[in-house]
């Protein structure tokens, strides 16, 4: 029962979202209060059938429901109820619920919190955001129903892929939808914006904490998988150039752009066509990416459905979205005359200078992404590209960003003057120089990226730490600035720490690839042997340990430390669910501020040892602990005063010279 | 091209076993007695492998998966090696076999060409149209500040002498 009135609550919101679409827009062309007014209690009411359909469905998969096809084909009784609730979205029919409940909560949030948007900006808005949710509703009742009954429900269910089944994957969708679905708001807005053919600084500032908050998701759903990547898929890699994961690195990177350009706008209204631009782009991308992933086109581990039909259903979409406002943008953009001027040498060219090399970046990952299905259709060949290629392609982009990054950060609007940023980065720069070659001295005939991106990295912490101390001014001693530091914008913050971030990241990724040590033997029980300062020993192993849904063979290893002192025991897993006939490794690690060693276990050898991979991982958790960061200043940023009380409309023009915050 | 269709569809009904095959036991890669007893020898093994593509896997080397047809192939590739091959001998070797969907790095030529050449191609055109954006916003600068003359500057520089 429960579950047909979730079907039923579905295809209402369906509805809903066609009269939101229509009516709203209507009035705003016509002027007509009564009829914009509607797409609020609509956007409400759409958002509550939706959540009610969601709830219905983990209802099923909550009591094990296996009368419904989803919940048979994804779930299992003795199911940890983690992953029962998981399970919900672990699969194609689910994930796209809990798409469109995302699509429709962003648009009930604009109708709750855009009341201080002008109404027809306003009604504009919820039209275009339900126009998406519409199609995605259409998407779901018409090729991806997920209240299908079985006939005849089985005893049990078949489970949920056992990859799945892990703490780091529960989360990581539902966060990449949040980044990928508030890409759709930019959307909405641009979408808006071009139709009431106007752009001003206001917009920029209500169009920025929308970006913003859809790339913090973005940041953390991505950092969650690759997470996930490093210690479920055994052999420790923590980014494999897969199309999904490009899928969710495209939106990343564009949404970077974009919430960069939108200050541009806000603050001197310039670059306003090119921001519309990517505001559609980055929901294009979006897109995108659900078609790869959801339309099996280019085949991975994620692409859980491989039906054409569905792959030609979100073509169309993206097909109608795309071409749709990229027409409105063709005829509308020309009337979009900025207005700040700048020299050469300015924040806004340095900005200008960011945004050029994420969008490029961005065309790259896609071109290499979508290129074996090009050569494939126009030609005989097969061809892959694999990382080899993205790694050659990509690295000098990230080199280039990381390079501009602090001086272009520390350049003041308008005009500039470099002589002086760059005595003020002396010291970020000595360091950063200093530590490169001091990696590349002590670690001789390695690879020569290591020590620049290393050196880069340090270069962009030591830069954004600058950045905040001359923010402070010069009056006053020491004390007095580091006083005035607590009572700087939340963005100067926000800039800051999201900066400070991205170099951490470089720096774990630049360690670990460059300096990891490896060891692959047949260890014997009882026989300790070193792997770089480290003694290993494989005490014993245990087959047939039960877990809940899996059996297990368990490896006890004791880790030791240069004088024999033991540091950690640790436990690699091969685990094997029965119900889903699928062997999976769990690897014993043991995480440190400096390292991680992490053990793999192999198969058992015919003279009684078992095969162990033991690497020595050097700063890995550096690489999530720089995504945190990231996501951290860009929520910093998101709760700065501006975004809380300038948001008016009339209100938001630029802000007094004394409270401009630097971004 | 029917060759492709047939192995786009094959791929299609195969692809979810093929990625649960490929996936399922991951920690094996490079097994103990695969490894070469010469070191540099080894290493350009490993190099080697990291660029060819598991057929039967999706997106993964060989030198990550486990799949036996991938160990077939790290055991090729030493035994290669052992014989005394380059390692560009090695990878043509291996792609007279395959064909070059096993290159993970795909290779200079034909229409490959265009995706090589995308990055500078793209980075060149998009920073020709920055450089005319900022050059456009920075004339717009040049009426209202570079307001004085040099005859004015000088007059300037007499009066802030006096």
């Amino acid at each position: 029962m429960i579950t047909e009135l979730g079907h039923f609550a579905l295809i209402l919101a369906f509805m809903v979202a066609i009269f939101q679409t229509i009516v709203p827009l209507v009035g705003a062309h016509r002027g007509n209060v009564g009829w914009m007014s509607v797409a609020e209690p609509a956007a409400t009411t759409q958002f509550l059938l939706t959540a009610f359909s969601f709830g219905a469905l983990t209802w099923a998969f909550v009591t094990s429901d296996f009368s419904l096809n989803l919940v048979t084909a994804n779930s299992h009784t003795d199911k940890p109820m983690l992953y029962k609730i998981s399970g919900v979205w672990g699969n194609h029919e689910g994930s796209l619920l809990l798409w469109v409940l995302i699509l429709t909560l962003f648009g009930a949030c604009a109708a709750w919190f855009g009341s201080n948007l002008p109404p027809g900006l306003r009604a504009r808005v919820l039209a275009v955001q339900s126009s998406v949710a519409a199609a995605f509703f259409a998407f779901i009742l018409f090729t991806s129903n997920p209240f299908t009954r079985l006939a005849v429900p089985p005893m049990d269910g078949q489970d949920l892929n056992p990859l799945l089944q892990d703490p780091g994957l529960a989360f990581h969708p539902p966060f990449l939808y949040l980044g990928y679905v508030g890409l759709s708001m930019a959307f909405s807005f641009a979408v808006a914006a071009l139709i009431e053919g106007r752009v001003d600084a206001a917009w920029g500032r209500w169009v920025r904490p929308w970006t913003l908050a859809a790339w913090v998701f973005l940041t953390i759903g991505i950092g969650l998988g690759s997470w996930w990547a490093y210690y479920e898929l055994g052999w420790g890699g923590f980014w494999f150039w897969d199309p999904v994961e490009n899928a969710s690195l495209m939106p990343w990177l564009i949404a970077a752009a974009l919430l960069h350009s939108a200050i541009v706008v806000e603050k001197r209204e310039a670059l306003k066509s090119w921001t519309i631009l990517l505001a559609i782009l980055a929901f294009g991308f979006s897109l995108i990416g659900t078609f790869i992933v959801r339309s099996g086109v280019l085949t991975s581990v994620h692409a859980f459905a491989n039906d054409p039909e569905r792959g030609v259903f979100i073509l169309m979409i993206l097909g109608f979205f795309m071409g749709g406002a990229l027409i409105l943008f063709a005829l509308r953009a020309g009337a979009m005359e900025a207005k700040g001027v700048f020299s050469t040498l300015s924040r806004e060219s340095g900005l200008v200078l960011n945004n050029l090399l994420l969008a490029v970046s961005t065309f790259v990952v896609f071109i290499g992404t979508i290129w074996p299905l090009v050569t494939e259709i126009f030609s005989d060949r097969t061809v892959s590209v694999g990382p080899p290629f993205f790694n050659m392609a990509i690295t000098p982009f990230v080199f280039a960003l990381a390079l501009a990054l602090p001086i272009g950060g520390m350049l003041a609007w308008k005009r500039a003057q470099l002589g002086r940023v760059l005595i003020q980065l002396v010291p970020a720069l000595v360091l950063a120089v200093a530590v490169a070659l001091l990696c590349w001295a002590a670690f001789t005939g390695k690879s020569t990226l290591s020590p620049i991106a290393i050196g880069l990295s340090v270069w962009l912490v030591a830069g954004a730490l600058v950045d905040l101390w001359t923010r402070t001014g010069r009056a006053g001693g020491l004390a007095a600035r580091i006083g005035r530091l607590g009572r700087l914008p939340r963005a100067d913050w926000g800039k800051a720490v999201g900066h400070a971030g991205f170099g951490i990241t470089l720096f774990g990724v630049a360690a670990l690839t460059g300096y990891q040590v490896e060891d692959i033997r047949v260890a014997q029980p009882g026989q300790p042997y070193r792997v770089g300062a480290y003694e290993v020993e494989l005490l014993s192993v245990d087959r047939n340990v039960q877990g809940p849904n899996y059996i297990s063979t368990m490896a006890h290893v004791a880790l030791r430390g240069p004088g024999g002192e033991q540091i950690a025991l640790l436990h690699p897993e091969k685990r094997l669910y029965p119900v889903a006939g699928m062997p999976t490794t769990e690897a014993g690690i043991d995480s440190g501020w400096t390292r991680d060693v992490y053990l793999a276990l192999g198969d058992p050898q015919p003279d009684g040892g078992w095969a162990l991979r033991t690497w020595i991982k050097p700063f890995a958790n550096w690489i999530w602990g720089g995504t945190i960061i990231m996501a951290l200043g860009g929520l910093l940023s998101l709760t700065d005063r501006r975004y809380r009380i300038a948001a008016g409309g009339a209100k938001a023009r630029p802000v007094a010279a004394r409270g401009l915050p630097a971004e | 091209m029917s060759g492709a269709r047939a192995r786009l569809r094959r791929l299609g009904l195969a692809g979810l076993a093929a990625v649960a095959m490929a996936l399922a036991i991951p920690a094996g890669a490079v097994q103990p007695d695969e490894v070469l007893p010469d070191p540099a020898l080894e290493e350009r093994a490993r190099a080697i492998s990291g660029g060819l593509r598991c057929i039967v896997c999706r997106n993964e080397s060989i030198d990550e998966s486990n799949a036996e047809l991938a160990r077939d192939l790290r055991l090729l590739v030493r035994e290669r090696l052992v014989a005394g091959d380059s390692d560009a001998e090695v990878m043509s070797y291996v792609v007279d076999r395959y064909g070059e969907f096993v290159l993970l790095r795909p290779t200079l030529s034909g229409a490959n060409i265009l995706l090589w050449a995308a990055p500078l191609l793209l980075i060149g055109l998009g920073g020709a149209l920055s450089i005319v954006y900022i050059r456009r916003r920075a004339v717009a600068v040049a009426p209202a500040e570079a307001a004085l003359s040099p005859d004015e500057e000088a007059r300037l520089k007499v009066l802030l002498k006096e």
